[in-house]
């Protein structure tokens, strides 16, 4: 028996844990029903009461990746023991695969753009952030307040400017574009997380290694950026959730080159019906990427949320 | 090894003037003080002459190079900060060994400089431990470690013993000191603790709103205060003050206080209107035969000695007697003072009176 005022009790610690598991069970719940139906088969898809235990299949995965059309009666009655494992897949459904899907593309293009632009909202936020912290910049809190004040509105709410803006500058459905948009919209949130996490850090040690014989750019790489990197990695976390689930920009934006995968996902149409296998297998191969990077810094992510809370 | 002089150094942050035109010269291979309450600019000046902070005007010489508008890493100083300023991120040999890599010296040849002056320091088993986990007079070792290896032109601290708790201050004040005489390197010293002072100085400047106040030896600065701001920061119990209205002469060897006539060490100044004379605690004697009495108001207890509370005509004083002498509470005691010691106070702009005694101390700063 523990008589601590800290520790929480043996009934505490089961009331928490209850809570806990119960919140994991209802976020992760869709998750789960989402990866389980990339696994069905159409009909099992959408059988009614659902099923729990299904015979999995890789149908959907390989409905996401291609495009088919209706078999002609002739065909059907082809030998397929001599086709790859795919085809006889789709074959069995009566259809046969006439060609790549754009979906990889489309992956690809969310790549290049949720990545890219965290890569410049870091970048640019990290940089801002310091001379914020350590200079004598004049206008210093408004011009902070500022740069919040674009959070202020749903970005949407000017989507019709930069719509037209994107348009005149010949922007629209341009990697370089969108990477630009997303940039500007995380850059206020990484100037103010970063200049936190860049404030808690003592001005000595940059100072120590002035003196130490480094110049200013010297001392901030190797002595802030070092210190700072928890900080950074939890808000490249941000920008990057921010910008592989943005949607409303990515509909208005993006159509032919450009195109990211959310706004591709639900345009995926099977043959006969919505083919919600392929959409929900599409769904699954979009989590990966922010599921890896936030796995990989997670250890940062903890701290960085808790960061400054109490001082050392 | 160097001299270090200031010259007229002035610093503003604005509108506010943190340092007003100080002038001091450290000698080679002095430990030098810079002692004063909190605000009076003492930090600011240390940081000028280590290149964090640019003065406003004035000149700072190291070895007789000019270096006010240099960058830190050119004027060739280490300096230690009050909370250590260790790099987190890397382990204690790696933080020592920084500033040799940052000069160009190979990794081979930074290690074997780290690892001598580790030995100095008693370190050397803890090199490849994280900073995080050292313990406060440890991570003042390694903070030190850090600044000996380049063997610089000068070490500058700023109140490097104000995190480590009381018990500890007292053995690395005397281990800083033990280093300092080994290795003779120029030391100026941030406190605004004056018993560090006093304990570890050769020579203290003692500053107070910017101002530099009064600059000398220890003994000097005790003895023959030039303010009467030196002559309460300094000492505990500070100096007591009879303040009076009078007059003194020049030459005058007696001042009157209240009636009575009390010697003073012959006077240089002449002054008149609103005087203290300056007392320290040890040297106000008990002597029934002296019509100068007060009455006694508290007794602390300290040990060897023991603190005398008593009211004057001229205000409350202290008074450190030994302890054996029985002293009540209400008593009205005789008091002498010993004339060699006193000085006078002008209370209109706090400045000492020059005197036989004191012009020695006073001149030359």
């Amino acid at each position: 028996m523990s008589f601590s005022v800290t520790e929480p009790s043996h009934g505490q610690k089961w009331f928490a844990g209850i809570l806990v598991v119960g919140y994991a069970l209802i976020t992760l719940l869709p998750l789960l029903w989402i990866v389980a139906t990339g696994f069905k088969s159409g009909p099992d898809s959408i059988a009614y009461p659902p099923k729990i235990a299904f015979e999995p299949t890789v149908e959907g995965y390989v409905n996401l990746f291609t495009t088919q059309t209706r078999l002609s009666n002739e065909a059907k009655l082809e030998a397929v023991d001599d086709l790859p494992w795919y085809e006889q897949l789709v074959r069995e459904r009566g259809n046969t695969i006439v060609g790549t899907s754009r979906y990889s593309e489309r992956f690809f293009n969310s790549i290049i753009i949720g990545f890219g632009s965290t890569f410049f909202a870091i970048v640019l936020g990290t940089a801002a952030a310091y001379a914020f912290s350590r200079f004598r910049v004049p206008l210093k809190d408004d011009l902070l307040f500022f740069i919040l004040s674009t959070r202020m509105m749903p970005p949407i709410a000017v989507a019709i400017p930069i719509f037209l803006m994107f348009r005149n500058l010949g922007l629209s459905d341009t990697h370089a574009g969108m990477i630009l948009l997303y940039t500007a919209v995380n850059l206020s949130l990484s100037v103010w997380l970063i200049n936190g996490f860049i404030d808690e850090i003592p001005i000595e040690y940059e100072e120590a290694a002035l003196i130490d014989g480094y110049t200013r750019f010297q001392a901030f790489y190797k002595v802030v950026l070092p210190q700072a990197a928890t900080g950074i990695a939890s808000t490249a976390i941000f920008c990057l959730i921010f910008a592989w689930n943005e949607y409303a920009f990515a509909v208005l934006l993006t159509s032919g080159t450009a195109q990211t995968a959310p706004p591709f996902i639900p345009t995926i149409i099977g043959v006969g019906g919505q083919d919600w296998p392929a959409v929900a297998a599409g769904a699954t191969i979009f989590l990966v990427p922010v599921m890896v990077f936030t796995i990989l810094l997670r250890k940062h992510l903890l701290r960085g949320i808790t960061f400054g809370a109490v001082r050392k | 090894m160097a001299q270090i002089r200031i010259e007229n150094v002035r610093k503003e942050f604005g509108s506010f003037t943190a340092v007003q035109s100080s002038s001091f010269t450290i000698e080679d291979g002095e430990f030098f003080m810079l002692l004063g309450p909190s605000g009076c600019g003492k930090t600011t000046t240390l940081r000028m002459m280590a290149g964090l902070e640019l003065p406003t005007s004035g000149e700072i010489y190291i070895d007789g190079e000019e270096v006010g508008m240099k960058r830190a890493s050119e004027r060739d100083i280490a300096f230690v900060f009050q909370m250590f300023a260790l790099y987190p991120h890397m382990n204690v040999g790696k933080n020592m060994s920084y500033p040799l890599i940052s000069q160009g010296m190979s990794r081979a040849d930074a290690q074997k400089r780290v690892l001598e002056v580790a030995k100095i320091l008693g370190i050397e088993d803890m090199l490849n431990r994280p900073v995080g986990g050292l313990s406060g007079g440890d991570r003042q070792r390694v903070a030190l470690g850090r600044a000996i290896v380049r063997e610089p032109k000068a070490f500058f601290m700023d109140e490097p013993l104000g995190a480590l708790d009381a018990e500890f201050r007292e053995h690395m004040a005397e281990e800083l000191r033990a280093l300092h005489d080994r290795m003779g390197a120029t030391t100026v010293y941030v406190t605004h603790d004056q018993l560090e002072a006093m304990q570890m100085g050769d020579k203290i400047v003692v500053m107070n709103h910017g101002v530099v106040e009064q600059f000398g030896k220890p003994q000097e600065i005790y003895d023959w205060p030039a303010t009467k701001f030196v002559a309460q920061f300094i000492g505990s119990p500070s100096m007591n003050f009879l303040d009076f209205h009078g007059n003194v002469e020049p030459n005058a060897d007696k001042v009157m206080i209240d009636g009575h006539q009390i010697d003073i060490p012959t006077s240089r100044d002449g002054a008149v209107g609103d005087l203290s004379l300056g007392v320290r605690p040890e040297h106000i004697k008990f002597d029934d035969s002296s019509n100068y009495k007060g009455e006694v108001t508290a007794v602390e207890y300290l040990g060897t000695t023991q603190i005398i509370t008593l009211l004057t005509p001229n205000g409350t004083i202290k008074s450190r007697i030994a302890s054996d002498i029985q002293v009540n509470n209400g008593e009205m005691i005789g008091l002498t003072f010993d004339a060699r010691t006193l000085t006078l106070f002008d209370n209109t702009n706090g400045q000492a009176l020059v005197s036989e005694a004191n012009e020695g101390a006073l001149n030359h700063g």
